[in-house]
């Protein structure tokens, strides 16, 4: 009898349950969208070199989230406003890209994914692309988004590459995206050498976005307030199954690139100020521009 | 095993090699000599008889040329079917690709496919014995990293505009010529299969011209921040930019304003430029901006602000109202133009 009952309860239980899923899957067709944002030191600090010139110092450096993924997060929130869905931000970085993550949920954002791990540890572009497939794949996704590049390294890689591990469409640098009503399709602009390109791509797809798509938005106090108490999914390589298998090894241990050292750029020789009247000064200023630098 | 063979990819507007494909083969020689290999030059697109004629007597080695009508218009999907299949052939050990809006979307999925070593926006190669350092600028130019790269092949490497040498511009042939080398270049036509159902990208349309368009390739730009005061102003800066044949950019401060596009944008978070001449006007030179435009190889100032710090960094500076100055400037260059 109790068997029974249970029995029953567990079913009704199951069946809520997979009407629940089928809410979810045929009635409101919800967007999984997630969005790859870096951290990165703040683009207005002086910076320093370490000894071994490996490295920038990072004591007492101010980080900020990626300026362009800040548009690519707030694209999203966009999407998410007018289509429904949700929003997942997923970073790779030490303890510290936690301050990026909340402030991705202060803005808007509904989950987010850490990634991080020892084994992580100055990967090389290829393998953090490979990383970040392994972590997405998990969950399912419809939208990727990302910057167009990072301001610190400037590779300008995570993104392309990611959608071709993904075997996934994918436009770079866009400044306009518009999904498709029935989800299914999305028209991005991109800026391409001789101006702008309308774009047509299936769903599941990548966008890189280019600086000008939008405005990010300010956190709001209650965003902030709610950013503090949600969940940050923390997933490390054992999770994705990339720990220690030798054929995951072979793919992403080796790093295919190496920063032999940092070095200043050669520092500009002191100009001149030009002085006297303003005709003198302009006269000089051409003369000079075409004799002694014959630029012009 | 690869060989040594150093590729270039080289893009093409109007059935004329474009200027960082030409530097994208200056540097190619200079490595290929260096490493003894051979050079390549890999076109796609349809119809390219016109490059086997303008190639035929030339420095490089190779000239492979992938003709489809889907690769008229650059999509990564055609790119990619097409270049893979000839890179597993001809196992080149390096592609060498400029900085474009095609070259930045499509090196990186190729070096992906490929999963081979990518280094994007590098300024210089430097080969010892062998060993090659790329120097690329990191944190937008404020710092440079130099890099190696090591594993399978080829690299994929993607070369900064106006870093490398290239030749006067005009037809390819005389371009070429210009190396002092001559010898007949092997051609190879390849019509390459391809479905356009295996294309996943539809271009609905092209838009041409926008402002800031050839920032990055303008041998002169004249750029407007702050002190420009209105969007209406920037005129004065397009009068001065055709008496110049140069190009208008603008600082962030001038794009936050909403006076210039962000594609104007010159700096960290903008386009990183190196023209041979730029005139800031009204710039007070924060290291955002400087980031981008410090390796030019001229720089004018002009700003009321003596201690501004863009003096520093300055070949000529006016201290001046900038209205006064720059219409001085253009009548005297008209003068005496």
């Amino acid at each position: 009898m109790g068997d029974n009952f249970l029995d029953n309860f567990w079913c009704g239980f199951a069946v809520l349950k997979l009407f629940d899923h089928m809410h979810i899957r045929c009635y409101t067709l919800a967007v999984k969208i997630f969005v790859l944002i870096k951290q990165v030191p703040d683009t207005a600090i002086a910076l320093e070199i370490k000894a071994d010139a490996a490295d920038i110092m990072y004591q007492d450096i101010p980080w900020v989230i990626n300026p362009y993924d800040e548009y690519a997060v707030e694209e999203a929130l966009c999407i998410k406003e007018k289509l429904g869905g949700s929003v997942t931000v997923i970073s790779m970085g030490p303890d510290r890209v936690a301050d990026i993550i909340r402030s991705s949920f202060a803005m808007g954002a509904d989950e987010a994914v850490h990634l991080k791990d020892t084994a992580f540890n100055s990967l090389d572009a290829y393998s953090t692309a490979f990383i970040l497939s392994k972590a997405i794949s998990i969950s399912g996704y419809d939208i990727i988004l990302c910057g167009k590049q990072a301001v610190d390294d400037g590779w300008g890689y995570i993104g392309p590459a990611l959608a071709e591990i993904l075997s996934v469409p994918s436009v770079s640098s866009i400044l306009k995206l518009k999904i498709s009503e029935d989800k299914k399709h999305a028209t991005a602009t991109r800026e391409i050498d001789e101006g702008l390109e309308v774009v047509e791509v299936p769903l599941p797809a990548l966008f890189a976005v280019q600086q000008g798509i939008n405005k990010p938005r300010y956190a709001s106090l209650p965003g902030i307030m709610k950013a503090k108490k949600k969940e940050i999914k923390i997933v490390d390589a054992g999770a994705l199954g990339v720990a220690s298998a030798a054929t995951d090894l072979r793919v992403w241990g080796a790093s295919r690139t190496n920063v032999k050292k940092l070095f200043y750029p050669p520092e500009r020789k002191k100009g001149k100020v030009l002085e006297g009247d303003s005709m003198t000064v302009i006269k000089e200023l051409i003369n000079l521009l075409r004799n002694e630098a014959k630029v012009i | 095993m690869n060989n040594n063979d150093i590729w270039v990819i080289a893009e093409h507007k109007a059935n004329i090699i474009t200027a960082g494909a030409l530097e994208a083969i200056g540097a190619g020689k200079l490595i290929s000599k260096q490493l003894n290999g051979g050079l390549s030059v890999v076109i796609l697109g349809d119809e390219l008889s016109v490059f086997s004629k303008s190639l035929s007597n030339t420095m490089v080695d190779n000239i492979y040329l992938l003709e489809n009508p889907l690769l008229v218009q650059y999509t990564s999907d055609a790119y990619i079917s097409c270049l893979i299949p000839l890179i597993k052939q001809h196992r080149p050990s390096v592609i060498l690709i400029p900085s474009t809006c095609l070259g930045r979307d499509l090196a990186p999925k190729l070096a992906a496919v490929l999963k081979t070593a990518y280094v994007s926006d590098i300024s210089r190669i430097e080969i010892d014995n062998n060993n090659i350092t790329f120097t690329r600028p990191v944190y937008g130019g404020r710092l440079l990293s130099a890099v190696v790269c090591r594993g399978e092949k080829p690299w994929v490497l993607i070369l900064r505009p106006r870093a490398f040498e290239k030749a006067a511009s005009g037809a390819v042939a005389t371009d070429l010529h210009a190396y002092g080398v001559s010898k007949a270049a092997n051609i190879e036509k390849y019509s390459t299969n391809l479905l356009s159902s295996s294309i996943r990208a539809i271009i609905k349309g092209v838009e041409q011209t926008q402002k800031g368009m050839g920032l990055t390739e303008a041998d002169i730009i004249i750029a407007g921040g702050r002190g420009m005061k209105d969007a209406e102003n920037f005129k004065m800066l397009e009068d001065l930019a055709s008496v110049l044949g140069g190009v208008v950019g603008a600082s962030g401060a001038a794009v936050d304003a909403g006076w210039m596009p962000h594609s104007a944008q010159v700096g960290q978070t903008g386009k990183v430029v190196s023209p041979k001449l730029y005139i800031a006007c009204g710039i007070s030179g924060a290291p955002q901006h400087l980031a981008g435009m410090s390796t030019s190889k001229c720089i004018v100032a002009i700003n009321k602000d003596p201690y501004a710090p863009i003096f520093q960094v300055a070949d000529y500076g006016i201290v001046g109202d900038l209205f006064e100055v720059v219409p001085m400037v253009i009548e005297e260059l008209k003068k005496n133009g």
